[in-house]
């Protein structure tokens, strides 16, 4: 049993009690909503005739079904339209903040709650979506919920839950040039397993996670969830109060100051007591691409993919799958492998930096003939500091298309869509059999830099060579 | 069919309503589903997601999976149809938090799942349903399916009370936490009613956290 860690402090500052099937009732800080997973949750609340608790708690967005190209409304899709038209109609009834298209504060759930300083260190946070583990990166317990656990929330401001061991994951030293957080939690995914986290909470720390700027943490904790960790976290720091300080949402004047002794108070203990430490050495992390259907089956760009002699026997039955499906064989070296689309973007991978390490790429290039290659900003925030450093033209000079913000080719609920078996360079975080709206479409993932590399060679190539 | 299980019991306590519906035991036919890390995605493309209801989910389980198959898929093998316990291997359901995959399960007629494991998010969806998932050893979930595929008639038990499974002479012990398990066995899986009718327990716990008096959210 976890012990004195951030995890284990938060969690008891927000127990409201043992329910009687002995799980905990945990009081949730802060409640992100979306067009998705939201609307059953409000028909079940109307259904048992229960109101929602705190509707200031609550903050909604529109961002998974958004068209990137055209956002005129309504919508062509008829069912898209229903669906924002939904969200609209219960945060109005309910008295929730809705963050519209046009409000200059749309976006990814996950982009736009830290860019208002909404996510703050100490909270606990839920969202019907599984990358709510993002937040984590300020030090927040954030969890991914489903659709009946929306209805609690919303009627309950709480959660029905069990505790969650904490495993330390301690990366140290220097990342080499080319070598970016999107590697190192592929990596960390990648020798952990996609179900190492079950049952775990990862406290990321050590020298590497405390040098990181807040949107790098946030892309190492988004992808906890792929690892099997229903969350996520690093310790709150100087990163993350400077992050803070003046957003919107944030404690402003005298309370700022006793926010930062709270969230001080709060970090894992130096003695803390955890169910489990692995430690990785940052030096050993290689640009990573996953080849096959699992963001566990990742390798290093200049490695084979694994025969299934060289995988754990567990392994094997998903990579005989994966093989066939991704029509890549075993012992094939995955640099040089032909691209069709190449996406940036997504609540992993679609935040400013993410944007400027791409475009560093980009810049006086052009992206290889015969490849679709766009970017998609995280949110309206993001875009606008974008056009005003002026990457959208460095990207639409290179050859890349410039589009408005939403979840996009991610999970494809939009019209953004691979096509019968394309194969996309991908910046976001699931390369599930038809994640991206084809159902034989094929997903390379790897940070954003190496899928501008993929965008101007037309192939996957090492990010490396265009530094 | 759930036995014993009686119909949805509405129980009025504090003027709220609170659902309790037992759930100690699941005996039915058994689809056995080989493979590990199935997510979510699979279950439920994302495609059928564009919907405000969860009526339609049924048609959409499994459906990419099954038109690769070509009708092999377990799911549309005849002797399945009608199986009300899904027989799983390692870390099934991983990815999307959406409930739509337990859902759209359901949907198809699946009451009960035995698996090597689950990912957390889908458990939990499962719990909020209704839909127990128990775990067994990866020797123990082979053997199932392997049995149910010799004979797919045959009638497969899942035991909360005693932690057990039984098909034919077969009975093997299964998993689940102590705290969900008797959650089923009260009928209070379904946490709503419990976790509305704390409020003020839980303001009380809110009104303690420094952070909710300060910034724009603080509550009015
Ligand atoms: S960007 Fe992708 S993973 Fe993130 S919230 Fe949208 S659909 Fe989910």
């Amino acid at each position: 049993m976890s012990k004195g860690t951030l995890f284990d402090k938060v969690w008891d500052l927000h127990t409201v009690g043992t329910l009687p099937s002995g799980l905990t009732q945990l009081f949730i800080g802060l409640h992100l909503i979306h067009e998705v997973t939201s609307p059953q949750a409000f028909a079940m609340l109307k259904e048992r005739d229960l109101k929602v608790l705190f509707p200031e708690r609550t903050i909604a967005t529109v961002d998974h079904i958004v068209p990137t190209e055209n956002q005129a409304r309504p919508f062509v899709d008829n069912m898209a339209e229903e669906m924002i038209k939904a969200l609209e109609k219960n945060c109005q009834e309910n008295d929730i903040t809705f963050y519209n298209i046009g409000s200059g504060n749309q976006g990814i759930v996950h982009v736009i709650a830290p860019e208002l300083g909404l996510t703050q260190p100490g909270m606990t946070i839920a969202c019907g979506d599984s990358h709510t583990s993002s937040h984590g990166a300020f030090g927040a317990i954030a969890f991914g919920i489903g659709t009946s656990q929306v209805r609690d929330v919303l009627a309950s401001q709480t959660l029905s839950l069990s505790k969650l061991k904490v495993r330390k994951i301690e990366v140290n030293g220097n990342l080499k040039p080319g070598v970016y957080s999107k590697d190192v939690i592929l990596h960390i995914i990648r020798t952990l397993g996609v179900k190492g986290g079950v049952g775990y909470a990862y406290e990321f720390a050590g020298t590497t996670f405390e040098k990181m700027n807040m949107e790098e943490r946030m892309t190492v904790c988004n992808m906890a969830i792929e690892g099997g960790a229903r969350c996520g976290y690093v310790n709150p720091d100087q990163i993350t109060y400077d992050y803070l300080q003046n957003r919107d949402f944030a404690p402003k004047g005298a309370d700022w100051e006793k926010a930062i002794a709270w969230w001080e108070s709060l970090s894992s203990h130096a003695d803390a007591e955890y169910d489990d430490i692995v430690v990785f050495n940052a030096e050993d992390i290689p640009p990573t691409v996953t080849w096959g259907i699992t963001p566990g089956q990742g390798i290093g760009v200049n490695e084979k993919v694994p025969t299934a002699a060289e995988l754990l026997e567990e392994d094997r039955f998903i990579a005989e799958e994966a093989y066939r499906y991704m029509d890549l064989y075993p012992g094939q070296p995955i640099q040089g492998t032909k691209i069709d689309v190449c996406f940036i973007g997504s609540c992993t991978n679609g935040r400013i930096s993410d944007l400027r390490e791409a475009a560093k790429i980009a810049q006086g290039r052009q992206v290889a003939a015969g490849v679709k290659a766009f970017v998609v900003p995280g949110s309206e925030r993001v875009k606008k500091e974008a056009e005003a450093e002026g990457l959208d033209k460095i990207f639409q000079a290179a050859g890349f298309e410039w589009r408005e913000p939403g979840c996009s080719m991610c999970l494809a609920m939009n019209p953004d869509k691979l096509q019968g078996r394309q194969i996309s360079a991908s910046s976001s975080n699931r390369n599930f059999k038809g994640r991206q709206g084809s159902s034989s479409g094929r997903t390379l993932l790897m940070s954003p830099a190496m899928v501008a590399t993929a965008a101007i060679k037309g192939e996957i190539a090492d990010v490396r060579e265009l530094l | 069919m759930f036995y014993p299980c009686r119909d949805a019991l509405q129980t009025c306590l504090r003027g709220l309503l609170i659902m309790v519906s037992e759930v100690k035991q699941v005996s039915g036919n058994a689809v056995p589903l080989i493979g590990n890390d199935i997510d979510t995605d699979r279950i439920i493309p994302a495609r059928y997601l564009k919907a405000i209801t969860f009526d339609d989910l049924g048609a959409g389980v499994f459906v990419d999976d099954r038109k690769a198959l070509n009708g092999e898929h377990p799911f549309d093998q005849i002797h399945y149809q009608g199986a009300k316990i899904l027989i799983a291997n390692r870390n099934f359901g991983c990815g999307s938090s959406r409930e739509h995959a337990p859902q759209a399960l359901a949907k198809w007629g699946i009451k009960a799942l035995i698996g090597e494991s689950f990912a957390e998010i889908f458990f939990g969806n499962c719990v909020a349903m209704g839909i127990p998932c128990v775990t067994a050893e990866s020797e123990v979930v082979k053997q199932l399916q392997e049995l149910v595929i010799a004979n797919p008639e045959e009638v497969i038990t899942i035991n909360l009370e005693k932690l057990q499974v039984q098909i034919g002479d077969f009975t093997a012990s299964v998993v689940m936490s102590e705290g969900t398990r008797s959650a089923f066995i009260a009928g209070t899986w379904d946490a709503c009613g419990q976790l509305v009718a704390n409020a003020q327990q839980v303001k009380a716990t809110a009104a303690k956290l420094p952070y909710i008096g300060w910034g724009n959210l603080a509550a009015s």
